[in-house]
C-alpha cells in the first residue's frame, strides 16, 4: 500500500529528495501547449532516446514539464540546476545540446534569448526580461513539476498544506486563514473566498459539494489550462482543503472540452492522489473522506457561468437561471455548494502553508496576491505572466511583454475577455486590481490581457466580442437573446459603412437594457466591450459612420488594397500569389488590382518585398477617389 | 450503441458523457442512438435532442474525413483569423461549420485553443499550424491530401 500519513508523506518527501542527486544534470522540455504546437513532444522523444543510446542516464535526467509562460519564444529547453534557457530549440540542435551543455557545461550563445534592446543574450531563465519582473509564486513551480509524476509535486513540498490543515487546524481557523489573506475569486467575479467558504459551511445540510470551475472559455486566456496541465495537484490539494473547511464530500473539476491534455492530466492526477491516500476514505488516516470526479464540458461558454455550469454537471442544457437561491443554499442537486476557478483554488495550499499575513503581504489595500495574466496581441512577448496585484499596465506590457510588434504605436488592452473592456494609452500608468479595472468600465476577468496596435480597429473589436457572445447567448432571457443581435447587426452594418447617425444613441440604449434586465453574467457584461469604447474611442465610430471611414484600415468594407504605379517593379509575386487573379500585369511593368475582382483577402500586401512595399491600403476619401479613377479606366476600355 | 450504453447507469446525468462516448465512437449522434439513449434513460427524445443540440461537441451530421479547425480567440482575430478562415471557406467552397460534399473536409472554428502565442491558427486533424497567413491556406488543405496519400503508399 502507498497510502500514506503526514509522518509517511514526510519520510517519502525526505526519500525523494535524497534520491535526488541536488547537482544532477536535467534537461527539462516545456510541454505545455503553445509547445506542444511547435512540436515539443518530437523534441522530448529525441532526446530521451539520445541519452539511452548515449547511455547518460545516471548522468542526466529529463522531465517533460509544464508551461514555463514564455510560449512567443517555444520550443522551451531549460538545463538545470544551473537555469540555463534555451528558447526555439529545433531538432538539429538536440546533439549540441547533450554534448556541449549537458556533459559539458558549456553554453551555446545562439540558443540563449537575446533582449531585443540591450542587444545581449542572457543565460539564465530567471535573468531573461520577461521573467525578471514576475512574481510565480503559483506559476513558477510548472517548470519543475512533470505533471504526470506526483513525486515531483512531493519533492516541492506538496501536500504539506493538506497535512497542515487536516491535522492543526480546525475548518473554522482554515476559512478565518483564507478571509485574512485577502483571497478573492480568480474566475471574474472577485469575490472573497472565504466569505464564500464561510456561508457554505454555516449551511445545515449533510450533503455538500464543491466545483473547481475550469471551463475557462474567453477567448485569449488560458493561465487556468496551463494550471491544469502543469501542475494539477496544486489544485485537488486546494480543493481537499476547501473541501475539508466547507465539510463537502465530493467535488466536480468541470474542465473545457477544447483542452484534451488538461483532462488527460488532471484526470491521472487524481488517480495518483488516490493512491497515495490524498483522496478517498480517511485522507491521510484523519476521518475525513473526499474525493474528486472530472467532468468533461461539451463545448458551451454559458457553461462558465456558476449556475449553467451545475445545470451541465446535473446532465441538462446550461442554462443558467435566477440567483437567489445562490449555490451556497441551493447547489448541485439542491444541495449547498461551493464553486472556486482553477487559480483561486492553487492559491489555497500557499495560503495555508505560508499563513495569511505572508499571503496579504502581496499586492494592493484591496487585492491581495498574485495575478496570472494571459498577454496575447500585438505584443513582442507573448506568454502567461503571474504578476503582484498593482503593478501598472505599462511595466506589464512594456517591461514584460516588451512592447508592441514591429515598433507599432500602442492603441489599446482589452482585459476580461467577452465580459471587460478596451482600455487606451492614458490608462497605461493605472495600477490593476480587482476595483481599477471595474472603475475603468472593465473586468479583471479571467485575466486575458489582449494588446492592440494601430491597425486594429475598436468598432471591429467592439462587433467581435458581441458577435462572440451573441454567438453564445444561450436564449433563455429576451435581452441577452435579442439585444445582443441588434447590438451586432447595428455593429456590422457601422463597419460596413452603412451606419447611420442615431446608431450610436441606440447602440447606449440596447447596451444599458441588456446590462440591466439580463439575467446572468453573460448577458450583464456582454455590452461592456461596446461601452468601453464608445466611451475611449468614440471618434473612430463617428469617422466610420459619418466619412466612412477607417483609419486603422482594417474594416474590409471600408478600404481598397492599391498597388502604387512609382513605386512597383514589376516582379509579378503578388500577381501569382493573387488568389482570385484580381492582378494585371507582365515582368517589369507596373501591375494594377481590379477592384471589381479584389476580395480584400490581403495576400498581395503580404508578399509584397519590404524594400518596394508598393502595396498600399486606402479608406474614406481617398478609397473613392482610387474607385473613380479605376472606374474611368474601365469605361475607356 | 449497447456496448456504450452499458458503461453508464441508466441515470439521467450520465446524459453528457454518454453523447460524448457516442459522438467518439461513432462521429455523430444519429437519429438511432438519440432513440436508445431516450429508452435507456427513461426520458424523452426530445430531452436528448434538447441537450445535443445545445453543446457544440455534438453533431447531428457526420463529419468529413479530415476537420479544418480555425482558431477565432481574441488574439487570433487581431492577427488576422477572419480573413484566413475566409481564405479557407473560399476555397474548399464551403461555409463554416459544414462539410464538403464528397466527405472529404470539413472546416469549423472554435472559440480558442489556447496557443495565442502562435496565432492564427488552423488545426488539420489535430496538427497545429501557427502564424497563418490567408496565402498559407492552399498549402495547408493540399497537404493533407497529401500526407493521406503518403499514408496510403506506406
Amino acid at each position: 500500500m502507498k497510502k500514506v500519513d503526514p509522518e509517511k508523506l514526510e519520510k517519502l518527501r525526505a526519500q525523494i529528495t535524497a534520491s535526488r542527486e541536488k547537482e544532477k544534470t536535467c534537461i527539462t522540455i516545456c510541454g505545455g501547449t503553445g509547445c506542444h504546437a511547435y512540436g515539443c513532444e518530437e523534441i522530448a522523444e529525441i532526446f530521451k532516446n539520445e541519452i539511452k543510446k548515449q547511455k547518460l542516464g545516471d548522468k542526466i535526467d529529463i522531465r517533460v514539464t509544464g508551461c514555463h509562460g514564455f510560449c512567443e519564444r517555444g520550443p522551451i529547453v531549460v538545463i538545470q540546476p544551473e537555469g540555463i534557457f534555451y528558447q526555439r530549440v529545433r531538432k538539429e540542435d538536440i546533439q549540441e545540446i547533450i554534448s556541449k551543455t549537458a556533459v559539458g557545461k558549456e553554453v551555446i550563445p545562439r540558443l540563449l534569448y537575446k533582449d531585443p534592446q540591450k542587444g545581449v543574450r542572457i543565460e539564465k531563465e530567471r535573468e531573461v526580461p520577461f521573467y525578471k519582473k514576475q512574481k510565480r509564486i503559483i506559476f513558477g513551480r510548472n517548470g519543475f513539476i512533470d505533471p504526470t509524476d506526483i513525486k515531483d509535486y512531493i519533492a516541492l513540498d506538496g501536500y504539506k498544506a493538506v497535512s497542515k490543515a487536516l491535522f492543526e487546524m480546525r475548518p473554522e481557523e482554515i476559512i478565518s486563514e483564507v478571509k485574512k489573506s485577502g483571497l478573492r475569486g480568480r474566475g471574474g467575479g472577485g469575490f472573497p473566498t472565504g466569505k464564500k467558504w464561510e456561508i457554505c459551511r454555516e449551511k445545515d445540510s449533510s450533503v455538500k459539494y464543491i466545483v473547481c470551475n475550469a471551463d475557462e472559455g474567453d477567448p485569449g486566456a488560458y493561465m487556468d489550462r496551463s494550471l491544469l496541465e502543469g501542475n494539477p495537484h496544486s489544485i485537488i490539494e486546494g480543493m481537499i482543503i476547501g473541501a475539508y473547511a466547507i465539510g463537502a464530500g465530493k467535488g466536480y473539476i468541470y474542465v473545457r472540452l477544447e483542452y484534451p491534455l488538461a483532462v488527460k492530466n488532471v484526470t491521472l492526477a487524481i488517480e495518483k492522489a488516490r493512491e497515495y491516500g490524498f483522496l478517498g476514505e480517511s485522507i491521510l488516516g484523519s476521518d475525513f473522506d473526499f474525493d474528486i470526479s472530472v467532468f468533461k464540458g461539451a463545448g458551451a461558454f454559458v457553461s462558465g457561468e456558476e449556475t449553467s455550469l451545475m445545470a451541465s454537471i446535473e446532465g441538462r442544457r446550461a442554462f443558467p437561471r435566477q440567483r437567489p437561491p445562490y449555490p451556497a443554499d441551493k447547489g448541485l442537486w439542491g444541495k449547498p455548494t461551493n464553486i472556486n476557478n482553477v487559480e483561486t483554488w492553487a492559491n489555497v495550499p500557499l495560503i495555508v502553508e505560508k499563513g495569511a499575513q505572508w499571503y496579504s503581504r502581496i499586492g494592493t489595500e484591496t487585492s491581495k496576491g498574485t495575478k496570472i495574466f494571459s498577454l496575447v496581441g500585438k505584443i513582442n512577448n507573448t506568454g502567461l505572466v503571474e504578476v503582484p496585484m498593482g503593478m501598472t499596465l505599462r511595466e506589464i506590457i512594456y517591461d514584460i511583454g516588451g512592447g508592441i510588434k514591429n515598433g507599432k504605436k500602442f492603441k489599446a488592452v482589452q482585459t476580461g475577455g467577452p465580459s471587460g473592456g478596451c482600455l487606451p494609452a492614458d490608462m497605461l500608468d493605472q495600477p490593476i486590481d480587482f476595483d481599477t479595472l471595474t472603475r475603468a468600465g472593465s473586468i479583471m476577468g479571467s485575466g486575458g490581457m489582449i494588446v492592440m496596435d494601430e491597425d486594429n480597429c475598436m468598432v471591429d473589436v467592439a462587433r467581435y466580442f458581441l458577435k462572440f457572445t451573441q454567438e453564445e447567448s444561450c436564449g433563455k432571457c429576451v435581452p441577452c437573446r435579442i439585444g445582443t443581435k441588434e447590438m451586432v447587426e447595428i455593429l456590422t452594418r457601422i463597419t460596413e459603412g452603412k451606419g447611420e447617425i442615431g446608431d450610436i444613441k441606440k447602440l447606449k440604449d440596447l447596451a444599458e437594457t441588456v446590462k440591466n434586465a439580463s439575467l446572468c453574467g453573460l448577458g450583464q457584461t456582454a455590452p461592456n466591450p461596446v461601452l468601453t469604447t464608445l466611451r475611449y474611442f468614440m471618434d473612430e465610430y463617428i469617422e466610420h459612420i459619418e466619412e466612412k471611414k477607417c483609419s486603422a484600415l482594417s474594416c474590409k468594407e471600408l478600404i481598397v488594397y492599391f498597388i502604387e504605379p512609382e513605386k512597383c517593379v514589376g516582379c509579378l509575386l503578388c500577381k501569382k500569389n493573387c488568389p482570385v487573379n484580381a492582378i494585371s500585369g507582365e515582368r517589369k511593368q507596373v501591375h494594377v488590382i481590379d477592384q471589381d475582382i479584389c476580395i480584400k483577402c490581403g495576400a498581395c500586401l503580404d508578399v509584397c518585398p519590404p524594400k518596394v512595399s508598393a502595396i498600399s491600403k486606402y479608406t474614406g476619401k481617398d478609397k473613392e477617389k482610387i474607385l473613380e479613377q479605376h472606374n474611368r479606366k474601365k469605361t475607356k476600355k | 450503441m449497447v456496448n456504450i450504453l452499458k458503461k453508464f447507469k441508466p441515470e439521467k446525468k450520465e446524459l453528457i458523457h454518454i453523447l460524448h462516448s457516442v459522438q467518439e465512437a461513432q462521429g455523430y449522434i444519429s437519429p438511432e442512438a438519440i432513440s436508445e439513449i431516450s429508452k435507456y434513460l427513461n426520458t424523452s427524445e426530445g430531452e436528448v435532442y434538447g441537450v445535443l443540440t445545445f453543446y457544440n461537441a455534438f453533431t447531428l451530421e457526420p463529419k468529413g474525413k479530415h476537420t479544418i479547425t480555425v482558431c477565432m480567440g481574441t488574439a487570433c482575430h487581431v492577427r488576422g483569423a477572419a480573413s484566413v478562415l475566409d481564405e479557407f471557406s473560399r476555397r474548399l467552397n464551403i461555409l463554416p461549420g459544414r462539410t464538403t460534399e464528397d466527405k472529404y473536409f470539413t472546416l469549423e472554428t472554435v472559440n480558442c485553443v489556447g496557443a495565442c502565442a502562435l496565432g492564427p491558427i488552423a488545426i488539420t486533424d489535430g496538427h497545429y499550424h501557427g502564424h497563418v497567413s490567408t496565402r498559407d491556406v492552399k498549402k495547408i488543405i493540399d497537404d493533407v491530401s497529401k500526407e493521406e496519400g503518403k499514408k496510403k503508399k506506406e
